[in-house]
């Protein structure tokens, strides 16, 4: 006790000394341990030991405030019962039982249609040069490619595509991959990590979602094709980027739209886009499957159809599945941009390569619109055709911009659940079918959906129609609706 | 070596067992199994007696020598890896130094000038690796071939004036080369015989695009026989096929597991699994590469502990596992996987992308190899890319999970549907593997495969390479460890008329870039043997003979599979 007391004196007197001595009252301190008695000094030490050990153990342990004996282990794993792998679906599911389809003049479930369906807006699908392409490079190189791009899959054919969108996109540089879907899901998150942000368009389909998700990056939606909502966000996000400036460098911003909706079908405001791009510093994703070979006086889509620099644009994407009538999708714009995807595109590096023959047929489809760029011209007419024949149905109503060629007909007034909506849909769409005019509800994954989209009927339009089939499947429609809506 | 005579097999076929590499920790055998069957309390037993347990006992589930090696890397090349590394990063810092102050010039592509002051599309240190380190050896990826991918193939000749950051076509081709590279597993690509003809068929008939999906107006006849005749072939109720491969994962497993699930994924999936296992927002657990013990402890451990903070029990358990690992050759463990599986009440996804059709005396993959039942694979993936000379992916199971798929999968309801001509290479070519065409063609590829895997890897390591994985995978890696050691082999090899695929960090871990062999049934014994002594030449002029367990080519293969497995692995 008493030795305690002499070293908090010192302690206190200490601090009036001049730093001269304190070597010597260290020492002094030592001297005076020296002679303190033993259990105190253990006592001492336990009591810093302890302090020690409270220090470096972790404060709390979950999974140690209770032991289960292996007995008691084996009981829960015996007890646990999983849900079954997948839900059961009723037996009445619309989509148990596809429509089977054959040939090209199109035969459903045993009986020809004319095609309203199919997003053939060329009517490439058919063409015999692009069948002759396709078989001649079949000829030459088989079906499948066997490996991905790095590692021998990369074949003569992939590279003249690329090069042959670039030019025909007039941008830098292209890349192709082989599936449709995955050319903008993986686009998206090659760029958007986690911590940035994209403003997204609600319309958005479903691969920019997933797209979106994949990324990790934070989601905003504007309203649809609102630019004001989107300039409220950006400006909200400028605030935010002035406080936390430090933040604001590493966070990148990407704005990510469609020239042509596929859910909408009407057409992003492009010009104005392009300048709220350069106004806030963010950069312009555009996915363009619909307007790819549709809009534009040479088909090059959404740029061309507003005369936008293609340059003010950091990605095009489109899927060469529609109107170039093959397989697979590209991205194109700057090399400084498309060429990190060929690194860090997962769909591109992790993926077999699109099959030569489609290439091939890719490649003759692209010759075919080069050629003859008429053949935009012609679409343009059917489409302001048929959305001028489609107007005015009684109970239907037309959603669709008239350069649009994938429109669709929704009810004028739901009649109360989805369900039942659908049903009057599908009743319409099978009258159709009665009479020999193929249509098809616009399917939806109405759980993934972030936005669902209305029930609607799908009306494609196709440079193959004429004007008979055309006055043919409107007057079809119309019967139906007026039958089944009363 | 370790081993004791008396635990040596008589003849090394007959009787089963279970070996293992020399690195205990990438493989491991079911640990309860053994002890709930077993019931013995002994648990210091003489590492010998032990042995001979685990064989008798996992030979009741394995109905085959399971042998696989994965060599342990020599503590000298992994020092002077590692300093090839360290040399590389230190002139790559100073290179980018060099260009910063405009010393050097910079072949990167530049930000348009109006953007320059955006945030930076790619953080700098993104891409020190490929500016620096891939870029030197860029030239042995995307080679551009243009033939069909079969045994010999037709590269096109590049050249690089500036150190390989464009690349220029000469205009000449390089004819024949041996091709070592494609996933041709049976030869299925090609572009004359039965396949090809009967694709061009459908091509005139139907064109090469659909236009539409599945479930609006996308489904052609030719899908559906596709598909029944992919669930009989797998000997299953049902199958449903799609367009892409690494869409198939990617899309479908969001669709079997969600929120409240908890997925066991093995460490060295494919990214098309990791994909798909992170967009389906599971709680995600990754165990060791096909190390069983890892899996039980996890798997135990889940179902104890329920949901993590809720403690509520798990709604269902994924487990994720490949039938052959591309970048290990190693085949999965799944006797022991579906036992798992079945004492814990998980289900099983097996991604069979490389296996289906190079395995097995059938040609029906890893369930086929371990003659399994293939019902008690919940949820069967695999390609039509590889072995079937096509395209797409297909996910095969019970009738349920298939009528849930046809309503729910992504793919069915908003991707294009497969290419017709596509769709009948599949048809065919599967068709010639069962024998439906009449014909014993398939059967025999399947056979010329297995008969070139066991050549091919016996031969290596007889040569004193280190080759990694299971002695009856067609994937075959051998490893190369060095970075220089990379560009090295890969030009070498095209230099003497091979094409190989080499692949480094990040496909692999930072010190073991391998080399990579895709045998192919379209591989005669004359192709082989000449890929061998070219492999054998470039090995010695770059020391790639690592290999210590020196191998006499006169010795038998019994002898060679023993010798191999250093010490075993349940001591």
């Amino acid at each position: 006790m008493t030795s305690q007391f002499k070293i908090a004196t010192f302690y206190l007197y200490r601090m009036r000394q001049s730093w001269t001595t304190y070597l010597k009252e260290l020492l002094e301190i030592v001297h005076y341990f020296y002679f303190a008695p033993a259990y105190h000094l253990i006592l001492e030490g336990i009591l810093i030991l302890w302090i020690i050990r409270l220090l470096f153990s972790k404060t709390y342990k979950l999974h140690e405030t209770y032991k289960l004996t292996e007995k008691e282990k084996e009981d829960l794993i015996e007890e646990w019962q999983p849900d079954p792998l997948v839900p059961p679906v009723s037996k009445d599911h619309p989509s148990l039982s596809y429509d089977v389809v054959t040939g090209h003049k199109i035969t459903i479930n045993g009986k020809e249609c004319i095609n309203f369906a199919s997003f053939n807006f060329l009517g490439l699908l058919d063409n015999e040069r692009v069948k002759q392409k396709a078989l001649a490079s079949l000829k030459k190189y088989g079906v499948g490619t066997c490996g991905p791009r790095g590692f021998y899959g990369t074949f003569d054919v992939h590279l003249e595509l690329e090069s042959r969108l670039a030019k025909f996109m007039k941008t830098e540089e292209a890349i192709i991959y082989s599936y449709g879907f995955a050319t903008i899901a993986s686009a998206i998150p090659a760029y958007s990590k986690r911590g940035d942000i994209i403003f997204v368009d609600e319309a958005a389909c479903f691969s920019i979602q997933k797209g979106l998700q994949a990324s990790r990056s934070f989601i905003k939606y504007f309203k649809h094709n609102d630019m004001e909502d989107l300039e409220r966000m950006l400006k909200e996000q400028e605030l935010e980027d002035q406080k936390n400036p430090r933040k604001a460098r590493v966070t990148r911003k990407f704005i990510v739209v469609e020239g042509l909706y596929i859910n909408t079908a009407d057409i992003c405001p492009l010009p104005e886009l392009v300048t709220l791009k350069y106004k806030y510093k963010v950069r312009i994703f555009l996915e363009e499957s619909m307007s790819f070979g549709v809009l534009g006086e040479h088909g090059r889509g959404v740029t061309e159809h507003f005369g936008v620099n293609i340059d003010d644009i950091d990605l095009i994407s489109a899927n060469m599945e529609n109107a170039v009538a093959s397989i697979g999708g590209f991205c194109c714009g700057r090399s400084f941009v498309i060429d990190h995807q060929r690194l860090s595109g997962q769909g591109y590096c992790f993926s077999a390569s699109l099959p030569p023959m489609l290439a091939a047929a890719a490649i003759e489809a692209l010759n075919i619109m080069e050629e003859d760029p008429e053949i935009f011209t012609v679409l343009r007419g059917k489409c302001k055709h048929v959305h001028k024949a489609l107007q005015g149905i009684p109970g239907l109503k037309l959603v669709g911009v008239q350069s649009a060629p994938a429109l669709h007909l929704q009810l004028e007034r739901s009649s109360g659940s989805r369900d039942s909506d659908m049903q009057l849909l599908r009743t319409i769409v099978e009258y159709c079918l009665e009479r020999r005019v193929a249509l098809t509800l616009a399917r939806y994954l109405e759980k993934e959906e972030r936005f669902l989209p209305s029930p609607s009927i799908r009306v494609v339009v196709t440079v193959e129609q004429t004007e008979e089939d055309v006055h043919n499947a409107v007057s079809c429609i119309q019967e139906a609706a007026s039958a089944v809506l009363k | 070596m370790t081993e004791s005579p008396a635990t040596k097999p008589a003849d090394g076929e007959a009787r089963p067992r279970v070996k293992n590499g020399l690195k205990p920790e990438r493989n491991g055998l079911v640990k309860s199994l053994r002890r709930c069957h077993e019931r013995q309390p002994k648990r210091h037993c003489h590492p010998e007696e032990e042995e001979v347990h685990a064989a008798a006992l996992n030979g009741g589930l394995y109905n085959r020598p399971f042998l696989e090696s994965f060599e342990e890397t020599p503590m000298l090349v992994a020092v002077l890896t590692y300093m090839g590394y360290g040399i590389l990063t230190v002139f790559g810092y100073l290179r980018d130094f060099l260009r910063h102050w405009k010393i050097e010039r910079c072949h990167i592509a530049r930000e348009k000038e109006e953007q320059k002051d955006f945030v930076p599309l790619y953080q700098d240190f993104e891409n020190f690796y490929t500016r620096n380190l891939y870029m030197r050896i860029r030239d042995n990826w995307n080679r551009p071939i243009c033939s069909v991918p079969g045994a010999k193939v037709d590269v096109i000749e590049r050249a690089s004036s500036d150190y390989n950051w464009t690349f220029n076509y000469t205009g000449r081709v390089v004819q024949e080369v041996i091709n070592l590279g494609s996933y041709n597993y049976l030869g299925f690509a090609e572009n004359t015989g039965p396949c090809a003809t009967s694709a061009a068929e459908v091509t005139a008939k139907y064109g090469v695009g659909v236009a539409s999906t599945r479930q609006e107006i996308g489904n052609l006849d030719g899908h559906e026989e596709m598909e029944k005749l992919v669930a009989k072939f797998l000997g299953v109720e049902s199958a449903m096929a799609f367009g892409m491969g690494f869409a198939t994962n990617s899309m479908n497993i969001p669709a079997l597991a969600g929120k409240g699930c908890l997925i066991l994924s093995d460490e060295l999936n494919h990214a098309s699994l990791v994909l798909g296992v992170r967009l389906s927002g599971s709680t995600i657990r990754v165990f060791k590469h096909n190390n069983m013990q890892n899996l039980e402890k996890l798997l135990r451990e889940a179902i104890v502990h329920g949901q993590p903070r809720t403690h509520r029990p798990w709604k269902k358990i994924l487990i994720v596992v490949e039938g052959i690992y591309s970048m290990e050759g190693s085949v999965v463990r799944l006797p022991e996987v579906i036992a798992l599986k079945k004492r814990y009440r998980a289900y099983l996804y097996l991604d069979e992308a490389h296996s289906i059709g190079a395995l097995g005396p059938r040609g029906r993959g890893v369930i086929d190899y371990f003659g399994l039942d293939p019902c008690d694979v919940d949820v069967m993936m695999g390609t039509f890319t590889k072995s079937f000379g096509a395209a797409g992916g297909y996910i095969a199971g019970k009738r349920e999970l298939i009528e849930y798929l046809r309503s729910h999968s992504h793919s069915a309801v908003y991707a294009t549907s497969m290419s017709p001509p596509v769709v009948e290479q599949i048809i065919t070519s599967m068709k010639c593997i069962m024998g439906e065409d009449g014909t014993t063609i398939g059967l025999k590829r399947v056979q010329q495969l297995a008969g070139n895997v066991v050549y091919f890897r016996k031969r290596l390591q007889e040569m004193g390479f280190i080759i990694y994985g299971n002695e009856d995978s067609p994937v075959v890696p051998m490893m190369l460890y060095m970075p220089a050691k990379i560009g090295a082999f890969g030009r070498e090899m095209l230099k003497r008329n091979i094409g190989v695929v080499v692949v480094g960090f990040p496909a692999t871990p930072i010190i073991e870039s391998r080399a990579r062999f895709c045998i192919s049934a379209a591989h005669t014994r004359d192709v082989l043997d000449r890929a061998l002594s070219v492999i054998s030449e470039v090995g010695d002029l770059l020391q790639l003979k690592y290999s210590r367990h020196k191998i006499h080519p006169s010795l038998t293969r019994t002898c060679t599979r023993t010798s191999t497995t250093d010490e075993p692995l349940l001591s």
